[in-house]
């Protein structure tokens, strides 16, 4: 297949999937529904897609277990560009280094269920997630003061002190890292095991759900909303009572809860972690998946995160220009798409119509 | 002036060696519109930062409501009731014109990251009313029509009327208008003329920074007169209009007469 067609396709599918939202959005309810749980439960279907006739040799990856590849870095990547999307995208803070709440997050179960503790996945996941969002909010504290490329560099230090820091503690294991780290508990026919990644799939698929649908919550309420005046104009935004510091905090918090979600994930499929799991280039690729998909565009942040993950495995015929392929791809990408795949759109307020009509209603009542 | 909503005392604003505002002193009363006027670089918007919390006056105080406004962060002097709009047009541009207004309007919710995750009965009556607001105001300022459409894409005239919508969500006791008419048409200002009267109608108390003397000798009820960071003259549209000192400020002072 050559490299044009498969990025026709992808263009293709993106305007597809950008216009379909608002198609879906203006269903009566139960199609919608229906329609969404549809395309969820295909979503879980995902392991089995290479059987597929057509959709089956577009994303299979040749070299490499198709499941192994969702698992391990599609659903990691999406999480994380979720979680990112918040930071960058919707507050408008430039974070680079995500990488350390992720490895904080892994670092957490590695420690509390391997290290120096033997507990079950299970408790040490919402360790975890604490630990990181204190972790941001203790990153966040002194820096977000700072602005635009100042942050960046702040953040930048941040993601490398946490990778140095793990390198050089004893008890977080040096550089030999950490090993026999807790999986997560089986449930019902759902075996975690070594050989069959579906298990994991099901599970970050299922968090992945759980996180869009919280996400969306914060994005249609007065924090989403601050966050875009933030993005948009800072002071004007102080100016008009929103409380940016606080707003901007929480941003970084809920950011890196995710982040450090993310991280527990991981560790809990892999099982073992060394600092070398976690170095800038990943706090790079994070961000690469948030712009291309379409920064400020959770959708686009899923895309983003999902083709980021995949595409270096899907190239894997290459051989060893696999990875200069992925970098003329996200060229490409951004070269015709610069907005990202899915941009950022204005938000369409379904409840604007009923506004509208409600208020001619009552004209039409007064005048009768 | 027993019913001053704003008193600015003796406030000098220096940034390095420049003195921005030197001694300044006026007062607004409740209900008013009040002029401020004064040639470029008088000091106008410098003064409506420091009543904004945007600079710390250097010494002096701004007195709101009877309480000191030194110490309290920008949001928190607007949730005290001063609003703004600014010279340069800063909306949000990439929200829409509703979203805008509503990010006032929050300036009175209570909502946090909690509320919006669990869908609490305060953060479903916060957007309602946030959303009532918006589109009450929206309508008030004759730019409802275009409520959906994101900032950046609204005829100029609509962006001035927006940011004003925007600073009364805020639920304001005042109002401070940086040139709002600045590039509108002759009339566009005289729509603009009714809106202030509107507002002032409605309760507000109105502070107006405006280089069109038209537009100010036809709304305002008082004007201050800076030059060179100080108060030359401070009185009704009429008296300011004769007064000698404001004439040579605008138009300058004859060689043989200095």
């Amino acid at each position: 297949m050559s490299l044009s067609d498969t990025f026709k396709g992808l263009t293709k599918s993106a305007h597809a999937v950008s216009g379909l939202g608002e198609r879906i959005g203006d269903l009566p309810r139960v199609s919608r529904w229906s329609l969404i749980a549809l395309f969820i439960f295909s979503l879980y279907l995902m392991p089995w897609w290479p059987e597929v006739p057509v959709l089956g040799w577009l994303v299979d990856t040749p070299g490499t277990s198709f499941e192994g590849v969702i698992t391990d870095k599609v659903v990691i990547y999406v999480l994380v560009a979720l979680g990112l999307n918040v930071v960058v995208g919707l507050a408008g803070l430039l974070d680079l280094g995500y990488v350390g709440f992720y490895a904080i997050g892994a670092y957490v179960v590695g420690i509390l269920s391997s290290q120096h503790a033997n507990l079950p996945w299970l408790v040490c996941v919402p360790i975890a997630v604490i630990v990181s969002m204190i972790a941001g909010v203790i990153l966040g504290t002194p820096t977000l003061r700072l602005r635009g490329d100042y942050l960046a560099i702040v953040t930048l230090g941040f993601g490398e002190i946490i990778r140095i820091s793990a390198n050089n503690a004893d008890w977080l294991g040096g550089s030999r890292g950490i090993s026999k780290i807790a999986k997560p508990p089986n449930i019902g026919p759902l075996k975690f095991g070594v050989l069959d990644a579906k298990p994991y799939f099901f599970l970050g698929l299922t968090v992945i759900i759980i996180t869009v649908f919280f996400l969306r919550r914060l994005e249609n309420s007065r924090v989403g909303r601050a966050w875009n005046a933030v993005r948009e104009d800072e002071d004007a935004a102080e100016l008009m009572g929103v409380p940016t510091f606080k707003f901007k905090l929480w941003a970084f918090a809920i950011g890196a809860a995710i982040g450090g979600l993310a991280g527990t994930l991981y560790a809990g499929k892999v099982r073992f972690i060394n600092p070398s799991n976690f170095p800038l280039q990943l706090s790079i690729l994070f961000i690469a998946a948030v712009v291309l998909g379409g920064t400020g565009n959770m959708w686009g942040a899923v895309i983003g995160g999902a083709v980021v993950g995949w595409m270096p495995e899907r190239f894997r015929g290459f051989a060893d220009k696999r990875v200069f392929v992925f970098g003329v791809a996200l060229v490409l990408v951004m070269v015709f798409r610069p907005q990202g795949l899915i941009p950022r759109k204005i938000r369409k307020e379904r409840w604007l119509a009923n506004w509208k009509q409600r208020e001619s209603e009552g004209g039409e009542v007064a005048r009768g | 002036m027993a019913d001053a909503i704003l008193s600015v005392n003796n406030v000098t604003m220096q940034f390095g060696g420049v003195t921005a505002l030197s001694d300044v002193n006026f007062a607004i009363e409740r209900g008013e519109i009040l002029g401020l006027i004064g040639p470029n670089g008088a000091g106008k918007t410098t003064c409506f930062n420091v009543i904004t919390g945007v600079y710390a006056a250097t010494s002096g105080s701004v007195t709101f409501d009877n309480q000191p406004l030194a110490g309290l962060k920008r949001f928190q002097i607007t949730k005290r009731g001063i609003a703004r709009t600014f010279q340069n047009i800063r909306l949000f541009p990439d929200m829409t014109a509703v979203e805008n207004v509503m990010v006032g309007a929050d300036a009175n919710h209570k909502t946090s990251v909690g509320g919006a995750l669990l869908g609490s009965r305060r953060h479903h009556r916060e957007e309602r009313e946030g959303r009532d607001r918006a589109m009450e105001l929206l309508t008030f300022m004759g730019i409802a029509d275009r409520a959906a459409d994101a900032a950046r894409n609204l005829p100029y005239g609509y962006q001035r009327r927006l940011e004003i919508a925007r600073a009364l969500a805020t639920g304001p006791k005042l109002l401070c208008l940086d040139e709002p008419a600045a590039g509108f048409t002759p009339a566009e200002k005289q729509e603009l003329m009714d809106l202030i009267r509107k507002i002032r109608a409605q309760g507000y108390t109105v502070l107006l920074i405006e280089h069109d003397m038209s537009l100010v000798m036809g709304v305002t009820d008082r004007i201050v007169v800076l030059d060179f960071g100080k108060v030359i003259a401070t009185g009704s549209p009429a008296d300011v209009q004769n007064n000698p000192d404001v004439i040579a400020a605008y138009l300058g002072v004859p060689d043989d007469a200095a």
